[in-house]
C-alpha cells in the first residue's frame, strides 16, 4: 500500500514544486527525475499486487485489481518515457522562442497535475472520485493544448474545454443515477458509490436505472475516448498542444477513459442480464473505427492524422470490450498495451520531424530519412508498427481480436478487415513521401533523444515476438476480473 | 400517489424544483448579459435553499455544509466573477445578437417533456417526489446544453455550462440526499478551477481573434480552405 501513496503524493508534489521552478533550465531533468520516481512507485505497486493479489486501502477509497495495477504501470511508464522527450523538445521550443518562461512553468506543472490525475481515475474505488480526477485531467490539459496562443491553439483549448466538459457532465449524471441504483441496495452511505461494493451486489441492483446510467456514462467518458461522433475536440486538442501532451493525450487519457466505461460495464452487465452494454459499446466502437481510418486520409496536418489513428484504435478497443468474451477481452488489453507505446513512440518521432521541418504540415515534411536517418526510420517503423504489420504486437492483438470477431459475430470480422487496409493505406500513403524522397535544401539534422522510441518500439516488437509469461499471466487475470472467465 | 400525501417539506422541495426549471427557461429567453448572471445567480440561491431542506428532511448534516458551499460558490462567487470579467471586458453593452427565442424556448419545452418520458418508466422511483427530481434535474441538464449550443457569446456558453452542472447538483441533492462528502468537495473544487479557467480563455479568445463570439473561432476543420 505504501507503493500507491508514494504512486499518487510524489506527481502531487512533483506538480507543486514545479509550479514554482517550472522556468528554471533544469526543470526539464526534474520532470524527468519526478516521473521516473513514480514509475518506480507503479513497478512496486505492481509487483506487491502481482503477488498479494487485489489491495484495498483502508476506508476502501482506493483499489487495486489486475485490471488496473498494469495500467497503473503502464501510465507511469509511458509518462516516464515522454517526460524524457518533452526535456529535449521543451528545450527546443524555448530557444527558438515560441514559449515564455511562464508557459514552461505552467507546463511543467501541469504535466505532473495530468498524471496525477490519471493514477488516480485508475486507482480509486469511488467512482465519484474517478469522475472528479477524469475532470481534472481535462482541466489540467486545457491550459496546455492552448500553450502556444495562436488563434488555432485557443480555438483548440476552448473546444476541447466545452466538449469534454459537456461530455464529462452526462457521465456524472450517469454516476448519480448508479449512486441512485446502489443505494437501495447498499443503504450505508458512501458505500453505494464504491465500485467494489457495487461489484458484488451488481445482480441486484435496479437493471432500468443502470441501463440509463449506462447510457449518460458511456455518452460521457466516450467523448474522452473519442468515440464518433463525440471525437470533435480530439484531432484540435491533439494537434495544436505541444507534442510531449500529445502523446500523452493519446497513449494515457483516451485509455483512462475507456478503462472506466468498461468498470461501468462491469455492473452494468449483471444487473441486464443481456448484452446490451455491450452492443451499445461494439456500435459505438465499430462506427469509429471505419469512420476514423477514412478520415485519416483527408488529413494534411501530421499530428492531426496520427490522432484519428488513436480514435480508429480507441474504435476496435470498445468494439473488442463491446464484443466480451475471453479471447476479446484479452486481445482488447493487449492492444491498450501496444497501441499506447507504439502512438506515444509516433507522436515523439512525429515530433522531432515537425522541428526538423519546421512545420506540421504533412505536404511541406519530406526527405526525413535523408536529413536524419534515426527520425526518419522511426516514424516510419512506428507507422509499420501501429499499421498492424507483424512481427510487432500491434499485430498480435489485432490478430486475436479478429480470431475472436470470427468465433462471436463472423459477419463483423469483414467490416474490421475493411477498416484496417483503410486505415494502412491512409498511413501509408502519407508517410511514405515524408521519409523516403529528396530532402528540402536548408533542412538541417536537431538534436533529439531517441531512447523514447527504441525502448517503446522494443517493447512492441517483444510484445509481438514472445509475451513474457510473467505478463501473459498477469493478462490473464484481468481478463477474468473482467469476463469471470480466464483464457489459459 | 397524490401531492397532498407528501410532507409540508417534501412539496418545498417539488416547488423548489419549478423554480429552479424556471430559472433555466428565463436564462434561455433573456439577451442581455447581465440579466442572464443575475438568473443565474438567483438559481444558485434555490439550489442552496433546496439542499437546506434536502438536509432539514433527511437528517444528513453534512449537506448543510454542502448547502453552505454552494450558495457561496454559485450564488455569489462565480456570479460576481463573471461580472467582474464582463466588465473588464467592457461587454456591459453586449447583447446576444438576434436568435429565435420562441423556438428555441418551443425546443425547451419539447426537451422537459423528454426528461419526463425518460425517467417514467424507471419503477425504482416508486415515489412522485424522486421521479420529478430526477425528470427536473435532466431537464436542467438539457437546458444548460441547449443553451450552450445555440449561443454564440464565450460568456452565455460558460453559464450554459454551469446550468448544466447546476442540474446534476440538482439531481444529486434531491434524489440521493447529495453525494458522499470527499466527491461533493472535488466537484465544488473542479468547478472552481474551470470557473477560473474560462477566465482565463475569455482573455485568450479576446487576443487571439478579438471579440468573444466564438463563431469566429473556426479556423480548425476538416474542410478545405
Amino acid at each position: 500500500m505504501t507503493a500507491l501513496l508514494f504512486l499518487l503524493a510524489i506527481p502531487a508534489a512533483g506538480g507543486v514544486l514545479l509550479a514554482f521552478f517550472g522556468h528554471r533550465p533544469a526543470a526539464g531533468f526534474a520532470n524527468v527525475a519526478v516521473t521516473l520516481a513514480t514509475f518506480a512507485a507503479g513497478v512496486g505497486l505492481a509487483l506487491e499486487v502481482f503477488a498479494n493479489g487485489s489491495l484495498f486501502s483502508p476506508g476502501r477509497m482506493f483499489y487495486v485489481d489486475a485490471f488496473n495495477v498494469y495500467l497503473l504501470a503502464l501510465t507511469a511508464f509511458v509518462g516516464f518515457t515522454t517526460a524524457l522527450f518533452s526535456q529535449r523538445y521543451m528545450a527546443h521550443e524555448y530557444a527558438r522562442g515560441k514559449l515564455g518562461p511562464r508557459a514552461m512553468r505552467l507546463y511543467h506543472s501541469m504535466y505532473q497535475g495530468f498524471l496525477f490525475a490519471m493514477l488516480l481515475a485508475l486507482s480509486t474505488n469511488n467512482l465519484g472520485v474517478l469522475w472528479v480526477a477524469m475532470e481534472f485531467a481535462t482541466l489540467s490539459t486545457v491550459l496546455l493544448v492552448s500553450l502556444y496562443r495562436t488563434p488555432e491553439a485557443v480555438e483548440a483549448g476552448w473546444k476541447y474545454f466545452i466538449l469534454c466538459g459537456v461530455g464529462i457532465a452526462q457521465a456524472l449524471f450517469g454516476t448519480v443515477l448508479v449512486y441512485f441504483a446502489g443505494h437501495r441496495v447498499l443503504p450505508e452511505g458512501q458505500d453505494a458509490l464504491l465500485w467494489s461494493e457495487l461489484y458484488g451486489m451488481a445482480s441486484q441492483l435496479d437493471p432500468t436505472v443502470m441501463l440509463l446510467a449506462f447510457v449518460f456514462i458511456i455518452v460521457g467518458y466516450g467523448t474522452k475516448v473519442g468515440l464518433v461522433p463525440l471525437h470533435n475536440w480530439l484531432p484540435d486538442a491533439h494537434s495544436e498542444g505541444p507534442t510531449p501532451m500529445s502523446a500523452v493525450l493519446s497513449g494515457l487519457l483516451l485509455n483512462v477513459a475507456l478503462y472506466a466505461v468498461v468498470r461501468i460495464k462491469m455492473l452494468v452487465d449483471p444487473s441486464q442480464g443481456t448484452a446490451l452494454a455491450g452492443h451499445i459499446m461494439m456500435g459505438f466502437g465499430l462506427l469509429s473505427f471505419l469512420v476514423a481510418g477514412l478520415f485519416i486520409h483527408r488529413q494534411r496536418d501530421i499530428k492531426r492524422m496520427f490522432s484519428y489513428s488513436s480514435i480508429e484504435h480507441m474504435g476496435l478497443m470498445t468494439f473488442a470490450f463491446g464484443l466480451g468474451g475471453p479471447l476479446a477481452t484479452f486481445g482488447a488489453l493487449l492492444h491498450m498495451t501496444v497501441h499506447s507505446l507504439t502512438k506515444s513512440a509516433l507522436f515523439v518521432a512525429t515530433g522531432h520531424a515537425a522541428q526538423i521541418a519546421g512545420t506540421q504540415n504533412i505536404e511541406k515534411i519530406r526527405g526525413l530519412i535523408r536529413t536524419q536517418p534515426a527520425v526518419g526510420w522511426s516514424l516510419l517503423l512506428g507507422t509499420v508498427a501501429i499499421s498492424g504489420f507483424p512481427p510487432f504486437g500491434v499485430f498480435v492483438s489485432e490478430f486475436l481480436l479478429l480470431t475472436a470477431t470470427m468465433q462471436q459475430q463472423p459477419w463483423f470480422t469483414v467490416a474490421l478487415l475493411v477498416g484496417l487496409v483503410v486505415a494502412f493505406a491512409g498511413l501509408f500513403r502519407h508517410i511514405q513521401p515524408m521519409v523516403y524522397g529528396e530532402a528540402p535544401a536548408n533542412q538541417n539534422p536537431i538534436a533529439v533523444n531517441t531512447l523514447p522510441i527504441t525502448i517503446h518500439l522494443f517493447l512492441v516488437l517483444l510484445l509481438g515476438v514472445a509475451i513474457p509469461p510473467m505478463l501473459t499471466q498477469w493478462f490473464d487475470q484481468a481478463t477474468w476480473l473482467i469476463t469471470g472467465q480466464r483464457l489459459l | 400517489m397524490t401531492l397532498n400525501q407528501l410532507s409540508l417539506d417534501q412539496q418545498a422541495v417539488l416547488m423548489l424544483a419549478a423554480m429552479v426549471l424556471f430559472t433555466a427557461f428565463a436564462m434561455l429567453a433573456q439577451r442581455n448579459l447581465f440579466t442572464i448572471i443575475s438568473i443565474f445567480a438567483w438559481q444558485g440561491l434555490l439550489l442552496a435553499l433546496t439542499t437546506v431542506l434536502v438536509a432539514n428532511i433527511s437528517d444528513q448534516s453534512h449537506l448543510y455544509f454542502s448547502a453552505l458551499l454552494t450558495a457561496a460558490l454559485k450564488a455569489f462567487f462565480i456570479p460576481w466573477l463573471l461580472r467582474r470579467l464582463v466588465a473588464q471586458l467592457g461587454l456591459t453593452r453586449e447583447a446576444e445578437p438576434a436568435f429565435n427565442i420562441t423556438v428555441i424556448l418551443l425546443i425547451a419545452a419539447a426537451l422537459v417533456v423528454f426528461s419526463y418520458y425518460i425517467v417514467l418508466p424507471v419503477e425504482a422511483l416508486a415515489t412522485d417526489l424522486t421521479r420529478n427530481t430526477i425528470a427536473v434535474g435532466l431537464a436542467v441538464l438539457l437546458l444548460g446544453m441547449l443553451m450552450l449550443i445555440t449561443r454564440r457569446k464565450a460568456i452565455n456558453q460558460v453559464i450554459g455550462f454551469m446550468t448544466m452542472e447546476n442540474g446534476l447538483f440538482f439531481t444529486a441533492v434531491a434524489a440521493t440526499y447529495g453525494m458522499p462528502m470527499v466527491v461533493e468537495l472535488g466537484i465544488a473544487f473542479d468547478v472552481l478551477v474551470a470557473a477560473v479557467l474560462f477566465g482565463v480563455f475569455f482573455f485568450h479568445i479576446r487576443s487571439s481573434i478579438d471579440s468573444l463570439d466564438v463563431d469566429r473561432l473556426n479556423r480548425l476543420s476538416e474542410e478545405e480552405k
